[in-house]
C-alpha cells in the first residue's frame, strides 16, 4: 500500500499521504510524484483518490454558492459586497433590480451600506472576483433576523448528507435558517428561546465537526434540551 | 471602531431583543460575563494581571523604573498608563500607534487611579528634581470583544495590588542602585470603573463588541472601596437625562464592589 | 602533595564532563516548549506559545481584501509578518513604537514563511501574521516563527509544509541548542534557523558572533536538529483540536456522513501546482 495513513487519521500540511501516483482531491498538492497534505485534517482514501477534509480555512466563492453578506460600499454602478471571502464581491445594479433605470439613479434607495442581502454567485470575473445577484426567488435585502458566522468549511456538516441534519434542526426549531455557503447564517425564529436553541446546536455540530455520529448526537441533544423546557 | 460599518439587521436585532430585557448571548441587562484574572505571571515586570471577561482579552503590566520627575513636583514619582490596541485582537484594527479610542481607555483608566490617589507619588522621590520612581501602568489589548475599560480597570487594580515594586538605595553622590529587596506597593484606594451603555431606552453593562458598535450611548464610572466616585465620562453621540444618570451611577456603585472582589482575590 | 594533586586532577576530568549551562540543561538539550492552537478568538487562526520564559502570541487574519489596492499583487498574495513587543516585556521597560530591530525581525520572518505558503492562490490579497511578545527571554524570533506556522494552519491557510525554527549558538567555547536570554547576551555566537521539515529547505538563517566556518556549519546542523524536535511539538498542537469529543465514537471504517467532496474542477487546479 502507498498510502501513509489510515482514513480519518489528522494530517498537517506537509504530511506525505501518497506515494506514486493517484487522483487528488481537495486540500492536497503533488510534488515530486508524491501526494501531500496542504491542511490540518483528516485523510480520506477511497478507491481512487486521496483527499484531507479541511476543518478551518477562508471561503472560496464558487458559481452557484448562496450567499450572505454585507453592503460594505458603493460605486458607481455597483455595491461592494463584504462575503468573507479572500476578496469583495460586486453586485451591479442590473443583477439587483429586474427593470429598467435611470442613469442618475439614486442606488442607496435600493441597498445602502450595511444593509445584508441574500445572494447568489453567479460568476467569478476574469480577476475571480464573485459577481453576485439578487434577482430571483428568496434572494435580496434582509429586513429580519440576525446572523451567526461559522467557519465555512462546516457548512456541509451543518447540512448534512441530502439535508439530514439542517432538516431535523429546522423541523424541532421551526426557525427560518438560511445557510449561505460563505459561514454566514441567517436565523430568524418566532421568539428569542427557539433562536437562542439554533444557536447552541450550531455551536455544538461547529465544535464536533470533524467526528463521527454527529446528526445522532445532535438529535438527542435537541432532545434533551426541549425536554428540560417543559 | 471609527470606519466600521455597522449592519443595520445586527442594530434592529439587538435593540428588539434588549427591548424585551435580555441580550443575544441569553444574559441579564445588568448582568456580566464571567471574569477570569491572574496576576503576577510575568517575570520581567514588577506586577502584571491577565483578564479575560467573555472572550475580551487583556494583559496588564506594571513596571516600576527610575526616570525624571515633572519641573513642578520635583519629588514626585510619575504614573503613567498606556493602552495599545495590539493588531491581533481584531480583524478591523491595524498596526500603528494607538488610535483615539486607545487613548481615551488609557486616559480613563488613568484619571480613575488618579485622582482616588491609589499611591502616594510624593513618597516615590529619590533624587529631588532629578531622579524619581516611575510606574508605568501598560494595557495590552489581545483579543477585543467590548469592554475594554472595565477590564482594563480591574487589571490595572489587580496587578497594582500584586506589584512587587523594587527598593532603591541612593548613595550620597545621587548615585541610584535598584537592590534586590522589593515590598508591596502600597495602595491607598481601589478604585473600579464601571460603563453603562445606553440601547434603546434600556441601560446595559459589560457590552460585547456588537453591542457597542450599535450603543448610542455610554457613561463609564469610577467608584472607589468607600462608594466614593473618583471619575465620570460620558459618550454621546445621545444625551443621558438626569434620572439615567443617578440611576446609571447606582448601577455603577453596585457593581464596582462585585468587580473589585474579583480583582483582589489574587492579593 | 599528592593527595591536594590527585584531587586537583578529579576536579578538571570532572568539570570537562559536566560542564552544564546557567540553567542546567545539556548541550543540546530545548527548553521546555508548550504550544496552544486557537488561543484568540477573534484571529481567522492563532497559537500562543511559551519557550523557556518567552511568551508569544500570534494571531493570523486572511487571506482578505488588501487596503490600500495599490499595495496589492495582481497575481499572488502578500504575506506582511509584524514582530511586535510589549512594553513590559522586557527589563527595563521599552517603548511601545516598533524600534528598527522590530523591523528587521518581521522582514526576516516573512523571507522564513513565504516559502510554505501558496501565495498565488490569492491574489490581491494579503495574508497578516501578527506578533506580540509578552515576555522575552532570548530565541524570541524563532519561538514566533513556530507560534506563526502553527497560528497559519490553524487558519486553514494551505501550506506546503510546517516551519520550525531554532536557535543554536556558540558560549564559553562549547556549542549549544535553543540559547537563553543570558546566554545570547553573554556567548561569542547566535544562529537563528528556520526550517521546513518535510522539504529539508532552510528558510530563515542569521548568524552574529565570532566562529570558524567548521563551528557554524555545526551550529546551524545542531539548529536543524532542535527545529526537528519543535516540529513533533508544532504538530501535537495542531491535532490537539481534533481529539476525541464527549460521546463521540471511536473511529469508523468509513464515516457515516461525508461532507461534499469537492467538484473535479478543484483537483485540476491542484494537479496545476506540481512544484
Amino acid at each position: 500500500m502507498s498510502a501513509k495513513f489510515e482514513t480519518r487519521d489528522i494530517v498537517v500540511p506537509g504530511d506525505l499521504l501518497y506515494e506514486g501516483r493517484i487522483r487528488t482531491g481537495e486540500n492536497t498538492f503533488r510534488s515530486e510524484g508524491n501526494v501531500y497534505s496542504n491542511k490540518v485534517g483528516l485523510v480520506n482514501y477511497s478507491n481512487d483518490r486521496v483527499s484531507v477534509i479541511a476543518l478551518e480555512g477562508t471561503y472560496t466563492p464558487l458559481v452557484g454558492d448562496l450567499v450572505v453578506g454585507m453592503i460594505s460600499d458603493i460605486e458607481l454602478g455597483q455595491w461592494v459586497v463584504d462575503i468573507n471571502a479572500s476578496t469583495d464581491a460586486i453586485l451591479t445594479i442590473p443583477d439587483a433590480i429586474n427593470k429598467s433605470f435611470r442613469t442618475n439613479f439614486d442606488m442607496t434607495k435600493v441597498l445602502d451600506v450595511g444593509d445584508v442581502v441574500v445572494a447568489k454567485i453567479v460568476d467569478l470575473d476574469r480577476r475571480r472576483t464573485p459577481i453576485l445577484s439578487i434577482v430571483g426567488r428568496d434572494l435580496g435585502k434582509v429586513h429580519e433576523g440576525f446572523i451567526m458566522k461559522i467557519t465555512p468549511s462546516k457548512i456541509p456538516r451543518l447540512i448534512g448528507k441530502k439535508g439530514s441534519m439542517i432538516n431535523m434542526i429546522l423541523r424541532e426549531t421551526r426557525c427560518q435558517i438560511t445557510i449561505g455557503q460563505n459561514g454566514r447564517i441567517l436565523i430568524n425564529g418566532r421568539n428569542r428561546e427557539d433562536e437562542e436553541l439554533v444557536v447552541k446546536v450550531i455551536h455544538k455540530i461547529e465544535t464536533e465537526a470533524h467526528t463521527s455520529g454527529l446528526t445522532n448526537r445532535i438529535q438527542e441533544y435537541l432532545r434533551t434540551i426541549k425536554e428540560d423546557r417543559n | 471602531m471609527s470606519n466600521n460599518i455597522v449592519s443595520r439587521l445586527k442594530r434592529k436585532k439587538i435593540m428588539d431583543v434588549v427591548g424585551t430585557g435580555k441580550r443575544m448571548d441569553g444574559r441579564e441587562l445588568l448582568q456580566y460575563r464571567d471574569w477570569e484574572i491572574k496576576t503576577n505571571f510575568l517575570a520581567k515586570s514588577e506586577g502584571s494581571a491577565e483578564v479575560k471577561l467573555g472572550k475580551t482579552h487583556v494583559v496588564v503590566g506594571v513596571k516600576v523604573d527610575v526616570g525624571h520627575p515633572f519641573e513642578d513636583t520635583p519629588d514626585a514619582g510619575v504614573m503613567m498608563v498606556n493602552a495599545e490596541y495590539t493588531p491581533v485582537a481584531h480583524p478591523t484594527w491595524e498596526p500603528g500607534p494607538p488610535p483615539e479610542d486607545a487613548i481615551e481607555l488609557a486616559r480613563i483608566v488613568d484619571r480613575g487611579l488618579r485622582a482616588a490617589e491609589i499611591i502616594d507619588m510624593d513618597k516615590l522621590g529619590l533624587v529631588s528634581g532629578e531622579k524619581v520612581q516611575m510606574i508605568f501602568v501598560d494595557l495590552y489589548v489581545l483579543n477585543y470583544d467590548g469592554n475594554l475599560i472595565d477590564a482594563c480597570s480591574a487589571g490595572a487594580l489587580a496587578a497594582l495590588t500584586t506589584t512587587e515594586a523594587p527598593e532603591f538605595d541612593v548613595s550620597k553622590k545621587g548615585e541610584i542602585e535598584k537592590t534586590d529587596k522589593t515590598y508591596k506597593l502600597k495602595l491607598r484606594a481601589h478604585p473600579i470603573a464601571v460603563t453603562v451603555c445606553k440601547i434603546g431606552d434600556s441601560l446595559i453593562v459589560d457590552p460585547t463588541f456588537d453591542e457597542e458598535e450599535v450603543k448610542d450611548g455610554r457613561i463609564t464610572i469610577t467608584v472607589d472601596e468607600n462608594g466614593n466616585l473618583n471619575a465620570i465620562q460620558k459618550r454621546g453621540p445621545i444625551g443621558f437625562t438626569v434620572d439615567e444618570i443617578k440611576k446609571c451611577i447606582n448601577i455603577a456603585s453596585e457593581k464596582a464592589a462585585e468587580i473589585r472582589a474579583i480583582a483582589l482575590a489574587g492579593e | 602533595m599528592s593527595k591536594t594533586t590527585t584531587k586537583k586532577n578529579t576536579k578538571r576530568k570532572t568539570s570537562k564532563k559536566k560542564w552544564v549551562r546557567v540553567d542546567g540543561r545539556k548541550p543540546d538539550e530545548l527548553r521546555p516548549v508548550h504550544i496552544e492552537s486557537g488561543a484568540i478568538p477573534n484571529a481567522d487562526g492563532s497559537a500562543y506559545i511559551e519557550m523557556g520564559r518567552n511568551k508569544i502570541v500570534v494571531g493570523v487574519y486572511g487571506p482578505r481584501e488588501m487596503h490600500p489596492k495599490r499595495f496589492s499583487k495582481p497575481n499572488m498574495g502578500i504575506l506582511r509578518c509584524r514582530y511586535h513587543m510589549a512594553p513590559f516585556s522586557v527589563d527595563p521597560r521599552r517603548s511601545p513604537a516598533p524600534s528598527r530591530r522590530d523591523q528587521e525581525i518581521s522582514m526576516v520572518m516573512t523571507d522564513a514563511i513565504e516559502p510554505a505558503l501558496f501565495l498565488e492562490r490569492y491574489p490581491r490579497s494579503v495574508i497578516d501574521v501578527f506578533v506580540e511578545i509578552i515576555e522575552a527571554d532570548g530565541g524570541t524570533r524563532c519561538a514566533s516563527i513556530n507560534a506563526a506556522a502553527v497560528a497559519l494552519a490553524d487558519a486553514g491557510i494551505p501550506m506546503k509544509d510546517l516551519v520550525s525554527s531554532c536557535a543554536a549558538g556558540k558560549y564559553e567555547g562549547n556549542l549549544i541548542l535553543d540559547l537563553g536570554d543570558y546566554e545570547d547576551k553573554k556567548g561569542e555566537s547566535d544562529v537563528p534557523v528556520a526550517y521546513l521539515p518535510k522539504s529539508d529547505q532552510v528558510t530563515l538563517l542569521q548568524m552574529e558572533g565570532i566562529m570558524t566556518q567548521e563551528e557554524t556549519e555545526k551550529c546551524i546542523e545542531l539548529a536543524i536538529e532542535g527545529c526537528k524536535q519543535i516540529y513533533e511539538i508544532q504538530k501535537e498542537a495542531l491535532k490537539k483540536k481534533y481529539g476525541m469529543v464527549e460521546g463521540a465514537e471511536e473511529k469508523e471504517e468509513a464515516p457515516e456522513e461525508e461532507p461534499e467532496e469537492a467538484p473535479d474542477v478543484e483537483e485540476t487546479a491542484e494537479e496545476a501546482e506540481e512544484e
